[in-house]
C-alpha cells in the first residue's frame, strides 16, 4: 500500500529533536550562564535551632526563690559542613587537646554527617564569648543555648530531684523530646516536669558555606516560638528545710513536717542527703556514679521510699479504733506487771505505775495495755470471727493513708505495709489464727511497715481530730493557678472526733506530764507540744529511733515525724529533733541552744555507732 | 526453541541496551535521593531503592515474558485487552484508594497498582488495531472514531482526578497524525493553545477585544471596499447599542456585552454573505465567534474545573506568580538543585540539596533533580541523549514496520516516550508547568516501571516478528 504521510516521519522525528534542544538549552542556562542557582544552593542550607525555654522557677511558701536558672551553651557541629580550619586555635578556646578533639569529632561523625550532634555540652558563658567571636572561622560549628538548674541552698536535693537528659527509650514514646533534650529525673522536676519545661521553640535560618547566618527561612513562616516553664510555689519552708537537714546531718533518717489544715508538706527531709548542684550540668554523670556507689544511700529518698515498722507511735491508731469500735474506753484500766502475759506469751513493758487508763498508756506507753485493747479489737463479739474483726481493723488503717500510696505529687513514693487478712491465712492456715498469733501488731511490732511520711499524715489526722488532705509538695502551680484538685479533697478516717481527745490528752502528758512521761526532752515552755515516742526494731543492728508530734495542742499548726535511724529510743533522739523543728517553724527563733548541741554533736554512723 | 532464537536474533537490540541503561541509571539517583547514612546498602529493602531493585528485577521477567509471548496474540486481543483496562479504570473509581486527591490506585497490601499507566499500552493497541482495519486515507469519520477510543479513557482518568496522566494521553494524537490527521487540525489545536495562554496572561476581554480588531484588520484586508466602513458604523452601532442593553436594563458585566455585540454583528456577516457572495467574509466571522466563545469556555474552565493548586501552576509557569516558598517552592526547589550542578555536576551522592530534602518527590517525579545537582549539565545531556536515541530509534522501527498495526502502535510507544520525556524534564526546569508525570525508567515506581517496560517489549516483540506479517 502507498503511504502518502511517510515523509511526516521527519516532522515527527525533528519533534523529537526539538523537544531535546529545547531542554538542553534551557539546562545550559540554568546550569552554566546563569549563576543565582548556585549562590541559592549555597544559601539553601538549613539550619534548626532550638531555642529552649528556660525552665519554671520554683519558690518555697513564703515565696522566696529555691531553684533557677543559670545561662549554658552546647556547641554543636554537622560534620558534613565543616571545612579546614584551624583547629589549634579552635582546641585553644575550648581547652581541649588534639585527642580529645579528635575523639568527639569522631563520636559526631558516627552519629551522622548531616544531622547536627553536640561537640561540646555546657560550655560556659566565659568561653562561650571568646568562642562567638570566632565561629565564623569554623564553619559547621554552632552554638545553642540551654539553660542549667541553680539553686539558692544546697537543700531540699531529694524533693527537689534533678534534670537529666532524656533516654533514647522515652524519645520512642514522647514525641515532644530530642535527643539531647532536658527532662526532670526525680521530685518535682519529674513530677511537675510537664509544667516547668514549657514549650521549645524552633528558629530556621539559612546559613551560607561561611557559616554565616543569611536569614531567616521562608520569613519565619515554620518558626515557632518558645514557651517559658510555669514557675511553682512549694509548700516547703525553706528555713525549716534548712534546719532539718542541719539536725539530720551525720544521721540516717527522716523528717517529714506538714501543715494539718491544708496537707501542705513543710519540710521533707531524708539525710544522708547531697547538695542538689552536684547533679547539674556537666558534672553530673560523674557525681551521680560516685553518690550511687555511696554506702550510705545518699541518693534513697528515706522519706517517702523506707518502710519501717511504727513501734509505739501506732499505739494510737489501736487506741482510736478500740473506742471507735466501743471494745475500749477512755477510763479502760489494764493492769501491767512488766509486760502482757497470756498462757506462755509475753510481751514485757518497762516499770511504770499500774493500773492505767488510756491517756495514762499513751503518756507511758503501757504494751500490756495495748495487747488488752487489741485483743478487745480483735476478740469482739460483735463480728463472727477474729478475721473479720480483723479486717475491720485494716480498714481503719487503709483510711489513715496506711497500707497504700498517699498519692503525694513526688514519683516514687512506697506503699508500706499492712498485712491483708489473706497474708495470715496463707501463712498460719485458713483461719487458723487468733488474736495473740499477731498480738506484735498491738504495738506496732511484726510485719507492718510505714514510711515517714504515712507516719507525719497520722500525726496530722489526730492533729486534725478526724481528717486530712493527701500531703503535697506544691501549692501553687504558675503565680495565678493553685494546687492540682486532688489536694483540695478532705478526706475523713470514720473516726469520730471525741475519740481523738483521750488520745491526745496521753500525748500531751507524754510530752509535758510528770513521772512516766515517755519524751519529756521534746516539752517546750510556750508551746503544748502533743507527742508520741516510738521504738522500730532493727533486726541488722540498733533500733530506730522514732517521734510524731504536733503542736500547738489547739489549732495545731504542724504535725511531724522524724525518724532517727540505729538511735535507740525514741525518746533519746527522734523527741528532741522534733521539738526543736516546731519551735523552729512557730516562733522564728531557737532559745534550747543546749538541745541543739546535743543533737548536732552526736554522729550515728549507719552501723548504730555513736561516734 | 527455533522460533525463540529466532526472535533473539530479531530483537532491537539497541533498544533492549537503551532500556536497561536507564533502569540502572534511574536506579542508581534513586539511590542518591534517598540516601542517608542509616541505611546505606543499596540493597536495602526497607528503602526506595531496594524496591525500585526488585520492580526491576520483576521488569525484566515481564519483559522476558512478553518476548516468549505470540505477537499475534496482540494483534488479536487488542480489543479485548483495551475493555479490561477501560473497566479497571471504571473500578477504580469504585474501589480504588484515594492518594493525593485521586481515586487511581488499587491497593494489594503494601503496594499500589495504578492502572492508568497500563491503559495507554491498552489504548496504543486498539488504536492501532482500529486504524489497521482502514485501509483508505484516513477521513473524518475515522479520524472521530479514533478520537473517542482515546478520549474513553482519558475521560475516565479525568474523573479520578489524575491530569498528569490526562496530557500523557494527547501523545497519541502523534499517531493519528502519522496516519494521516488534517494538518489543520494540528493547526487550529495550536492556536486554541496561543489563545488560551493569552487568555489567563491578558484575560478574557483584552483578547475578545484584539480577536474584534484582527477581524476588522482581516475584512479590510480581504473585503477592500466602501462596505466594510459600512459593515464598521453598523458593527459600532450594535456594540453601543448591545452596551446600553446589557449595561443598563440587563445589568450584564463586560464579558457578556462583548459575546452579544458579536453575536448580534453576525447579521451584517450574514448580509455581505448574501449581497456580496463574498466567502471570505462568512470565514472571517466564523472565526470571530468561534473564536471568542471559546475564550469565555476556556476562562470559565480554568477556573471552575481546574483545581486551584493546577491553577497556580500553569500561573506559575506563564511568571505570573512568583512566590519562591509557596506553590512555586517545588519548581525553586528543583531550579536551585539542578542550577547548583553546574557543568560537571557535584559527584555522586555529594548533592546537598537533594539530600537535605529540599525538593519534595526527589525520588518519583522530581528524580531528574538528582541527575542535574550530582551529575551536571553533562550528566544532563547524557540522560536527554539517551531519550533522544531511543526516540529516534522508535521512529526507525516504526516505520520499517510492514502493516499499519505495528505502526500505529509504535507511533503511540514512541509518542507517550516523547510526552513523558519533555514534560517531566520540562517541568523540573520550568519550561512546562509542574505535572505529576513520572520519568520513564528513572523514577521510583513498580507501575510506571512495569507500564513503560511492557509497552515498549510488545513494540519489541511485534518489531521481531515482522517477518511474519503479510500484509
Amino acid at each position: 500500500m502507498k503511504d502518502r504521510f511517510a515523509n511526516r516521519k521527519y516532522f515527527i522525528m525533528a519533534l523529537a529533536i526539538a523537544a531535546a534542544v529545547i531542554l538542553i538549552l534551557r539546562l545550559f542556562y540554568i546550569q552554566i550562564i546563569d549563576k543565582t542557582y548556585r549562590t541559592s544552593a549555597a544559601n539553601n542550607v538549613l539550619r534548626h535551632i532550638t531555642q529552649y525555654p528556660a525552665r519554671g522557677l520554683v519558690y518555697d511558701r513564703n515565696g522566696e526563690l529555691i531553684v533557677y536558672n543559670q545561662a549554658a551553651y552546647d556547641l554543636l557541629v554537622v560534620p558534613v559542613q565543616t571545612s579546614a580550619f584551624d583547629t589549634a586555635r579552635f582546641n585553644e578556646i575550648l581547652g581541649i587537646s588534639m585527642k580529645d578533639f579528635r575523639d568527639r569529632m569522631k563520636a559526631a561523625v558516627s552519629y551522622s554527617r548531616r544531622a547536627p550532634s553536640v561537640f561540646m555540652k555546657m560550655i560556659s558563658s566565659e568561653t562561650y564569648g571568646f568562642l562567638q567571636e570566632e565561629l565564623y572561622k569554623f564553619p559547621g560549628f554552632y552554638v545553642q543555648a540551654r539553660t542549667l538548674r541553680k539553686y539558692t541552698r544546697p537543700v531540699g536535693a531529694h524533693l527537689l530531684g534533678y534534670v537529666g537528659e532524656v533516654d533514647d527509650k522515652l524519645i520512642g514514646q514522647d514525641k515532644y523530646y530530642r535527643s539531647g533534650d532536658y527532662i526532670g529525673v526525680s521530685g518535682i522536676e519529674k513530677s511537675y516536669e510537664e509544667h516547668l519545661r514549657g514549650r521549645k521553640g524552633v528558629n530556621i535560618f539559612l546559613v551560607d558555606v561561611h557559616n554565616n547566618i543569611k536569614g531567616s527561612y521562608a520569613d519565619g513562616r515554620f518558626d515557632t516560638t518558645s514557651v517559658p516553664g510555669t514557675n511553682l510555689w512549694s509548700t516547703i519552708d525553706l528555713g525549716l528545710q534548712e534546719y532539718g537537714e542541719r539536725l539530720m546531718r551525720n544521721k540516717t533518717g527522716s523528717i517529714v513536717a506538714i501543715e494539718p489544715s491544708t496537707g501542705e508538706i513543710l519540710a521533707l527531709v531524708s539525710s544522708p542527703s547531697y547538695d542538689p548542684s552536684l547533679l547539674v550540668g556537666r558534672v553530673r554523670s560523674s557525681n551521680f556514679i560516685r553518690l550511687q556507689a555511696d554506702t550510705v544511700k545518699p541518693l534513697f529518698d528515706r522519706a517517702l521510699m523506707a518502710s519501717y515498722p511504727p513501734g509505739s507511735t501506732f499505739k494510737m491508731m489501736n487506741g482510736l479504733i478500740g473506742l471507735e469500735e466501743g471494745v475500749i474506753r477512755p477510763t479502760s484500766l489494764f493492769g501491767c506487771s512488766m509486760g502482757y502475759h497470756a498462757g506462755s506469751l509475753t510481751v514485757g513493758c518497762h516499770s511504770h505505775s499500774s493500773p492505767l487508763d488510756l491517756p495514762g498508756a499513751v503518756m507511758n506507753s503501757c504494751n500490756a495495755w495495748f495487747c488488752n485493747a487489741f485483743r478487745s479489737i480483735l476478740e469482739n463479739k460483735g463480728y463472727n470471727s477474729i478475721q473479720e474483726a480483723y479486717d475491720r481493723w485494716r480498714e481503719y488503717l487503709v483510711a489513715f493513708g496506711f497500707g497504700n500510696k498517699l498519692g503525694i505529687d513526688l514519683p516514687n513514693e512506697l506503699s508500706g505495709f499492712i498485712p491483708t487478712r489473706s497474708y495470715y491465712d496463707r501463712y498460719y492456715g485458713k483461719d487458723r489464727w487468733k488474736a495473740l498469733t499477731v498480738i506484735s501488731l498491738a504495738i506496732g511490732q511484726g510485719e507492718i511497715g510505714a514510711t515517714p511520711l504515712q507516719m507525719a499524715n497520722m500525726a496530722t489526722v489526730i492533729a486534725n481530730r478526724g481528717s486530712f488532705y493527701i500531703p503535697h509538695i506544691v501549692k501553687k502551680i504558675g503565680e495565678e493557678g493553685g494546687p492540682s484538685s486532688v489536694f483540695s479533697q478532705k478526706y475523713t478516717t470514720g473516726i469520730s472526733a471525741e475519740n481523738f481527745e483521750p488520745i491526745i490528752e496521753g500525748m500531751e502528758g507524754a510530752v509535758n506530764g510528770g513521772p512516766g512521761a515517755t519524751a519529756r526532752g521534746a516539752r517546750l515552755d510556750s508551746i503544748i507540744i502533743c507527742g508520741k515516742t516510738g521504738t522500730a526494731q532493727n533486726p541488722h543492728g540498733k533500733d530506730h529511733s522514732i517521734f510524731v508530734a504536733f503542736a500547738p495542742k489547739d489549732n495545731p499548726q504542724i504535725a511531724i515525724a522524724v525518724y532517727v535511724e540505729n538511735a535507740g529510743f525514741g525518746s533519746t533522739f527522734a523527741a528532741p529533733i522534733a521539738s526543736l523543728m516546731i519551735e523552729e517553724y512557730l516562733t522564728g527563733k531557737m532559745k534550747r541552744q543546749y538541745l541543739e548541741d546535743y543533737v548536732l554533736k552526736v554522729v550515728i554512723a549507719p552501723d548504730g555507732k555513736e561516734q | 526453541m527455533e522460533k525463540n532464537s529466532n526472535i533473539l536474533n530479531r530483537l532491537d537490540w539497541l533498544t533492549v541496551i537503551l532500556w536497561g541503561t536507564m533502569m540502572i541509571m534511574g536506579w542508581l539517583n534513586i539511590y542518591a535521593a534517598v540516601y542517608n547514612e542509616e541505611y546505606t546498602s543499596i540493597f536495602d529493602m526497607s528503602q526506595r531503592y531496594g524496591k525500585q531493585l526488585l520492580f526491576i528485577v520483576a521488569a525484566v521477567i515481564l519483559a522476558i515474558f512478553v518476548l516468549v509471548t505470540d505477537n499475534k496474540l496482540y494483534y488479536f486481543f487488542a480489543w479485548f485487552i483495551y475493555g479490561i483496562f477501560v473497566f479497571l479504570l471504571l473500578m477504580v473509581l469504585v474501589i480504588g484508594k484515594e492518594i493525593n486527591g485521586a481515586k487511581a490506585w488499587f491497593e494489594f497490601g503494601p503496594f499500589g497498582i495504578q492502572p492508568s499507566e497500563f491503559a495507554k499500552f491498552a489504548t496504543g493497541l486498539a488504536l492501532a488495531s482500529y486504524l489497521n482495519s482502514k485501509r483508505q486515507a484516513l477521513g473524518f469519520r475515522t479520524m472521530a472514531t479514533a478520537t473517542s477510543i482515546i478520549m474513553a479513557p482519558v475521560i475516565l482518568i479525568a474523573v479520578q482526578p489524575d491530569m498528569g496522566s490526562v496530557i500523557t494521553y494527547f501523545a497519541f494524537f502523534i499517531v493519528l497524525f502519522r496516519e494521516g490527521m488534517s494538518i489543520y487540525v494540528f493547526i487550529s489545536a495550536l492556536l486554541a493553545l496561543i489563545l488560551f495562554l493569552l487568555t489567563l496572561i491578558f484575560g478574557t476581554v483584552a483578547v475578545a477585544l484584539g480577536l474584534i480588531i484582527l477581524s476588522f484588520a482581516a475584512l479590510w484586508i480581504f473585503i477592500r471596499n466602501s462596505q466594510v466602513l459600512t459593515a464598521l458604523g453598523i458593527m459600532a452601532g450594535a456594540g453601543a447599542l448591545s452596551y446600553l442593553a446589557g449595561h443598563y436594563i440587563f445589568g450584564a458585566g463586560l464579558d457578556l456585552i462583548i459575546v452579544s455585540s458579536v453575536v448580534l454583528s453576525g447579521a451584517i456577516y450574514a448580509w455581505y454573505l448574501y449581497r456580496y457572495r463574498l466567502k471570505m467574509a462568512v470565514i472571517i466571522y466564523s472565526f470571530l465567534l468561534g473564536g471568542i466563545l471559546y475564550l469565555f469556555t476556556v476562562d470559565y474552565a480554568f477556573h471552575e474545573v481546574l483545581k486551584p493548586h493546577q491553577q497556580t501552576r500553569i500561573n506559575i509557569m506563564l511568571g505570573m506568580e512568583d512566590d519562591p516558598y509557596g506553590t512555586g517552592y517545588n519548581l525553586n526547589q528543583s531550579l536551585i538543585s539542578i542550577g547548583s550542578g553546574g557543568f560537571a555536576g557535584k559527584g555522586y551522592l555529594n548533592g546537598t540539596q537533594t539530600k537535605f530534602k529540599f525538593v519534595p518527590e526527589q525520588s518519583t517525579d522530581f528524580i531528574f533533580c538528582t541527575v542535574g545537582e550530582e551529575w551536571g549539565f553533562v550528566g544532563s545531556v547524557v540522560v536527554i541523549g539517551l531519550f533522544v536515541l531511543l526516540l529516534l530509534r522508535l521512529v526507525m522501527l516504526a516505520e520499517r514496520q510492514r502493516t499499519t498495526f505495528v505502526r500505529a502502535y509504535g507511533y503511540g510507544v514512541f509518542g507517550l516516550f516523547l510526552v513523558h520525556f519533555f514534560v517531566n524534564i520540562g517541568m523540573t526546569i520550568g519550561v512546562m508547568p509542574v505535572i505529576g508525570i513520572p520519568l520513564p525508567f528513572f523514577s521510583y515506581g513498580g507501575s510506571s516501571l512495569w507500564g513503560f517496560t511492557i509497552l515498549l517489549f510488545v513494540f519489541l516483540r511485534l518489531d521481531a516478528g515482522r517477518a511474519e506479517y503479510l500484509g
